[in-house]
Order: structure tokens, then C-alpha cells, then sequence
């Protein structure tokens, strides 16, 4: 992709030499291959969607599919279910990445501090990544099932958490949390690395304390790294599907954009309109990840390119 | 400024690798100590935990009179220099010498004043809002150095501060810390693998080797007198030269001939209890063109075949070989191995004489040389021992 990215980006230069041109030629050809199978495997599809979400197409009256312009979107943005959605993931996303970004750094300097049992450490730590979201989502649900689930138990009796909104919400985003946070806090290990020793050091001599370290030299130095955790857990977040299917298949208010596009389009078979609400997700998505990559850019390391 | 007393320090290290055995050392307020010796004899360690970076096993730590060893880094009133400088590439260099004074929560005008004083000493003033990223090497380390005297500690602790320059700016900016550190009369420890770096800058050299304090002195006494043979290697450069030798009769038998013994050395040597094979070492610039020395009666006059004349104008260095062999011992093959010289693959026993720039010596000839005899170490193979020590022949 990316060197794909830097030949496109060479085109606007003026008069390349005869070599620089074969050069260039190999580098599409190389990078052709990759190209094909992007196109094949997620261009293809995104442009059928963009396709649909412009008709009236109801699998159900299929005779009345029609071209509808942005007619789809009009209905979807004047929705309160959309917004509604809107609204819910939103705030799974932020409470969620925010919970696992403070609990990732506290694990990722645990794993970085260990001194023994550190291969354990980490394995034990990675384990709730490593279960199939869907197995550990319907863990989850038995477990809040009252009745039946160990956890509900410990409930006052008669309480049924995952048939309330808030409390739904609430348990949607502790399945969240418990799921990724092992990811984000690899990231989190991988940047905290990069953070030189003698630094660190020369800041215990400076007279900092723990937090001081932590807060005016770790967590500046590993900015970088932070941002792209955030990056990926914010768009993965933003996406939030198995956990609210299987937890409350977005009953009771609960369910996410995402839930919002798989009732439409597979519930209701309405082509036209579950198109519209993913391509919906795909721009938030890309606006998210832009804002992201805006700041990210303004901290990249390469403003400072020697990090000792 | 302050006295730094290490008494006993060990460190042990888990798996039971002992990294420094037994330190003792007092350091005098406003004095410069180097610790120096091979990688992993243990000085670095030493040095990280008079800072608090490393626990110390046993032994008590006392700075300014007060047991320090449990106390944190930021405790001990310390500033260290760093190898790599440990700047902070995010702050510029105002925001990196002030970031000791910003903890303390000085006040800010005072900390300005003593940020722009550090940097007018070393330097800098021009340099004060810029990135690590964007200074020169030298820059950098005078940035570490300024971060270490804003905070007019109670000891600056260098490790190996200027490992990282090229060797000219190396030579200046010994120059400067040493300057520095006379000027503000910092107790300073300072740790290098570079002998000629401790030669020149400490007031005191304390040589190490495998956790083992080898050697306390000034460097003059270091040169002069060295304990044993590691020291009298390590010491000097070009470094001594060792021969093997054999005792009768009153003489050295070695390869260059009977070197005879002082009345003094002979004593110690005759005493008994001395293996009579050991080891000769000999200064380079004990040796002279036997042409242009006045004492050829004082000392002993043999000849050797010129391999390779160096000129480096003040001095002629002579390479020779010597048939004998080299003369074994440990504590000889770790300083071969930390100096290259077991990887070069030369053959044969090198000798070096430096003599005076009106020597003849030519290459591939024979030349007489002259061996100062008076000033000749002798060594025990077995403990490494110079039995021809000062203090030793007096006890």
C-alpha cells in the first residue's frame, strides 16, 4: 500500500530519467499483485455497496427496486434510530477505549517490570485475547443470566442487568474491555520499549517520582506508539458487533450502528437501506481514522529523528 | 559537595554473580576519583549504586556522613552523566537542565538564572531553545553536563561521558570537565575504560577487575608503582612490556640478557618463599638507543633487530621481537584480550622501547639498546604480585 502511496505521490514531479521511469515501472509492476487482490477483496465490494445504498432495493419486493439517488441516506440520517445507534456506540467506544487504554499502560508496565515470570506473565495476560470474541460474549451472557449465571447470583434477586439499557451498556462495555485491552496492552509494551533506559534513569536522578517519570518522560516519549493503540482500538471499538449480538442483540436500546446495518440488511432484507447505514459507518470510520492520522502526524517521530 | 565514604560495598546479583566484591574507598570532599578497568570489572556497577540505580548487598554507603543505601536516587542529592547524555528528546535544552530544578518546584526565575548561568559556562546560550535531535555530539554531552551543575548537587557521577565522541572532541572536552570540575570543586566520580582518560583527569585512578579493587593512588604513583601485574598493563601507553625471566645468582636471566637486581629487589627476591621463574616488566620508555644514553655503565646494554620504527616526532617507538616468549599469566592474557591484542593473531612477543627522535634505529637492522635496570618491575607469575613494589620491600 504504502509504496504504492509514495509512486502515486512521485507523479507530479516533472522529467524523471530514462532510469528512474524503469524504476518506477518495476515498482507498480511489484506492487500490482497486491493491488489486484485489494481490488478484488474490498474495492469491488465497497463500490457494489455504494451501488445499493443509491437504489430502493428490498429483497422482499424485489420488483420494486428502483434508483433512488441519496434518497437512502435522507432516510437514514432523519432516522431516531440511527442517531439513536449513533449515540450508543459512540459511547461504548470512548467509555471502552478510554477504561482500556488506563488498565493497558498499567499491564504493559507490570509486563514490563517483571522481573520474574515474565513468558507467564504476558501469556496470562493475552489469554481473553486469544478466545473467540462470540464464545467469550456468550460466557458473558450466561453468566449475567439470572438463574442460571454465577454472576447474576450475586445480584439482589429479581435483577435481570442485561434487560436494562444502562446496565446492558455497561456490561457491554466490561466484555469489551476484558476482550481487547490485552491487545491494546501489547502496543502499549511494544512503544514502552522504545523508551530508553538511561533516560528513565537519568529521570530517578533528577529527583522524579514514579508518577513524574511516568507523566513529563514515559508517556511523551511513547506518544507515538499511543496514538496508533488508539487509533486501532477506537476504529475496532467503533465497529462493536459480536458482543451486542449475542449479549442483547440490541434490544432495549443497546444496539450499535453496526447491529442497526445487520438488522436492516439481513433481518428486514432491505439492500437499499443496510447499504446506506454501512457505507454511513465506513465514513465515520474514515473521518475518525483522518482525524486520528492529523494528530498523529503532528507527534510523528520523524519531527524528531534521532530518539536517543 | 561532599565526602563519599563506600565501605564493604558488594553487589551480588541474584543468580549469585558477584559484580563488585568488597569496595572500599574514601573520597575526599571536592576530589576527582576515576574508577577504571575492562568492561565488566564492575566500575559502572559501582557507580549506579553510589547513584541508588542499583541496590547495594552489602556494605554501607555513607554521603556527607549519612548512610544513604536505602535511600531513593532522587534522595541522595546526586547528578549523573550518562553515556548515551539520556537527554530529554521531547524538551529542549532550557527545559532539560531545568527539569531537576522544575521537580524541586524552585522557583521559576531562579531557575532560569541558574539555567542561563550553566549554559553561558559551557556554552550554550545559543542552543537553549533547541531539540536534543538538533544538536551536535559535543553539544549533547555539554547539554548532560549543564543538566548535572544547575543543580549544584553534592556529587557529579560520570559514566563514561565521552565515549561517544570522536577522539578529537574527546581531548577537548576532557580538558573542559576537567576545568569544570576544579572550578566548581565538585566531589566528582568518574567511571571510564580509557586509561589515559584516568591518567589525566582524576586526582585519585582506582583500577578494577573482576569486582576487585586492584589499585588506589594518584596516577604518577599508579605509573610507578604499580601492585600487580594487571595494574602495571593496564597502566601506560604503550603499555609495559613483560618478559619472562629466571633468578640466580643474583641476576634476571631473561631473553635480552642478565639484567642485574638492585640491592633492594634482591633482598625481596631472595627472601625464599619466591618462585625462581618470573616475570620482568619494562617501560617502553625505559629503554634508550644505547648510542645516546650517558649511563651505559648503570644499566644493562643488549641487541636486538629493529622490526618496525614509529615516528611520532617527540619519539621514536622500535618494535622487536623477543625470542624468549611471552611470559604466561592470566591476569596477562585478560589484558591482552581486553586491548585487541589476542585478535590481532601476531606472532612471536612484541616488544616496544620508545627512544629519543636522534636515534639511528632503522628497520630490519640490529641496534643497541639500553635497558634502564633500576626502574624494572618484577612479578610473580602465579599472583601477579610486583615484587619489587616500594611498600612491599619496606614491610
Amino acid at each position: 500500500m504504502s509504496t504504492s502511496a509514495k509512486a502515486a505521490a512521485g507523479h507530479g514531479r516533472a522529467e524523471l530519467s530514462e532510469g528512474a521511469r524503469q524504476e518506477r515501472r518495476l515498482g507498480l509492476l511489484l506492487c500490482a499483485p497486491a493491488v489486484i487482490v485489494m481490488v478484488a477483496v474490498t474495492a469491488y465490494p465497497i463500490a457494489y455497496a455504494v451501488y445499493l445504498s443509491l437504489q430502493r432495493y428490498d429483497l422482499r419486493f424485489p420488483a420494486q427496486a428502483k434508483w433512488v439517488g441519496f434518497g437512502n441516506y435522507g432516510a437514514v440520517l432523519s432516522s431516531p434510530f440511527w442517531w439513536q445507534a449513533l449515540w450508543v456506540t459512540a459511547l461504548i467506544t470512548v467509555v471502552s477505549v478510554a477504561i482500556e487504554l488506563v488498565l493497558g499502560m498499567a499491564l504493559a508496565l507490570v509486563m514490563h517490570r517483571a522481573v520474574f515470570g515474565r513468558g507467564t506473565v504476558r501469556t496470562a495476560v493475552l489469554i481473553p485475547y486469544g478466545i473467540v470474541t462470540v464464545v467469550a460474549a456468550y460466557s458473558w451472557q450466561y453468566a449475567w443470566t439470572p438463574g442460571t449465571g454465577y454472576l447474576a447470583a450475586l445480584l439482589p434477586a429479581g435483577s435481570a442487568p442485561l434487560t436494562d439499557q444502562w446496565q446492558a451498556i455497561g456490561l457491554i462495555i466490561l466484555a469489551e474491555v476484558w476482550k481487547t485491552t490485552p491487545f491494546m496492552a501489547l502496543l502499549l509494551l511494544a512503544g514502552l520499549a522504545l523508551v530508553p533506559g538511561e533516560t528513565v534513569r537519568a529521570a530517578m536522578v533528577d529527583g522524579a517520582t514514579f508518577w513524574q517519570r511516568l507523566r513529563l518522560v514515559i508517556l511523551p516519549l511513547m506518544k507515538p506508539a499511543i496514538l496508533v493503540a488508539l487509533l486501532f482500538r477506537t476504529l475496532d471499538a467503533f465497529r462493536i458487533f459480536d458482543n451486542i449480538y449475542v449479549l442483547t442483540g440490541g434490544s432495549n436500546d443497546t444496539g450499535s450502528v453496526s447491529i442497526l446495518g445487520y438488522d436492516n440488511l439481513f433481518t428486514a432484507l432491505n439492500l437499499g437501506i443496510g447499504s446506506a447505514i454501512s457505507m454511513l459507518i465506513f465514513l465515520c470510520v474514515a473521518v475518525l481514522a483522518f482525524i486520528f492520522i492529523k494528530i498523529f502526524g503532528a507527534a510523528a517521530p520523524g519531527g524528531e529523528p534521532e530518539r536517543r | 559537595m561532599a565526602e563519599i565514604v563506600l565501605d564493604g560495598i558488594t553487589k551480588r546479583y541474584p543468580d549469585g554473580a558477584l559484580a563488585v566484591n568488597d569496595f572500599n574507598l574514601t573520597i575526599a570532599e571536592g576530589e576527582f576519583v576515576i574508577l577504571v578497568g575492562p568492561s565488566g570489572c564492575g566500575k559502572s556497577t559501582t557507580l549506579n549504586m553510589i547513584a541508588g540505580l542499583e541496590d547495594i548487598t552489602e556494605g554501607t554507603l555513607r554521603i556527607d556522613g549519612q548512610v544513604v543505601n536505602d535511600r531513593a536516587p532522587k534522595d541522595r542529592d546526586i547528578a549523573m552523566v550518562f553515556q548515551s547524555y539520556a537527554l530529554y528528546p521531547h524538551m529542549n535544552v532550557r527545559e532539560n537542565m531545568g527539569f531537576a530544578l522544575r521537580l524541586a518546584k524552585t522557583d521559576k526565575a531562579v531557575v532560569n538564572a541558574k539555567v542561563e548561568e550553566a549554559a553561558r559556562i559551557l556554552d550554550l546560550t545559543q542552543h537553549l531553545d533547541r531539540k536534543p535531535a538538533n544538536l551536535s555530539g559535543g553539544q549533547r554531552q555539554r547539554v548532560a553536563m549543564g543538566r548535572a551543575i544547575v543543580r549544584d548537587p553534592k556529587a557529579f557521577l560520570m559514566d563514561e561521558p565521552l565515549s561517544n565522541l570522536d577522539a578529537k572532541l574527546r581531548v577537548q572536552m576532557r580538558t573542559q570537565i576537567a576545568a569544570l570540575q576544579r572550578r566548581l570543586g565538585t566531589t566528582t566520580v568518574y567511571v571510564t575504560h580509557d586509561q589515559v582518560e584516568a591518567m589525566t583527569l582524576g586526582d585519585r585512578v582506582v583500577v578494577m577487575r573482576g569486582g576487585l579493587v586492584q589499585q588506589v593512588g594518584t596516577p604518577q604513583h599508579l605509573y610507578d608503582a604499580p601492585v600487580n601485574l594487571f595494574v602495571a598493563g593496564f597502566i601506560g601507553s604503550p603499555g609495559m612490556n613483560f618478559l619472562g625471566a629466571t633468578l640466580g645468582n643474583g641476576v634476571l636471566r631473561t631473553s635480552l640478557g642478565d639484567l642485574p637486581l638492585e640491592d633492594r629487589a634482591r633482598r625481596v627476591l631472595e627472601q625464599g618463599n619466591v618462585s625462581r621463574d618470573l616475570i620482568v616488566g619494562i617501560r617502553p620508555e625505559d629503554f634508550e638507543d644505547a648510542a645516546l644514553t650517558e649511563q651505559r655503565g648503570a644499566g644493562l646494554v643488549c641487541t636486538a633487530t629493529v622490526e618496525v620504527r614509529e615516528s611520532v616526532g617527540s619519539d621514536v617507538y622500535v618494535h622487536f621481537t623477543e625470542e624468549g616468549g611471552p611470559a604466561g599469566s592470566a591476569e596477562l592474557a585478560e589484558l591482552a584480550a581486553d586491548s585487541g591484542r589476542a585478535d590481532t593473531g601476531m606472532q612471536g612477543h612484541q616488544i616496544v622501547a620508545r627512544l629519543s627522535p636522534a636515534t639511528r634505529a632503522a628497520e630490519g637492522e640490529p641496534l643497541e639498546l639500553w635497558i634502564n635496570t633500576p626502574r624494572i618491575h618484577v612479578f610473580d607469575p602465579a599472583t601477579g604480585t610486583n615484587l619489587t613494589h616500594p611498600e612491599r620491600a619496606e614491610a
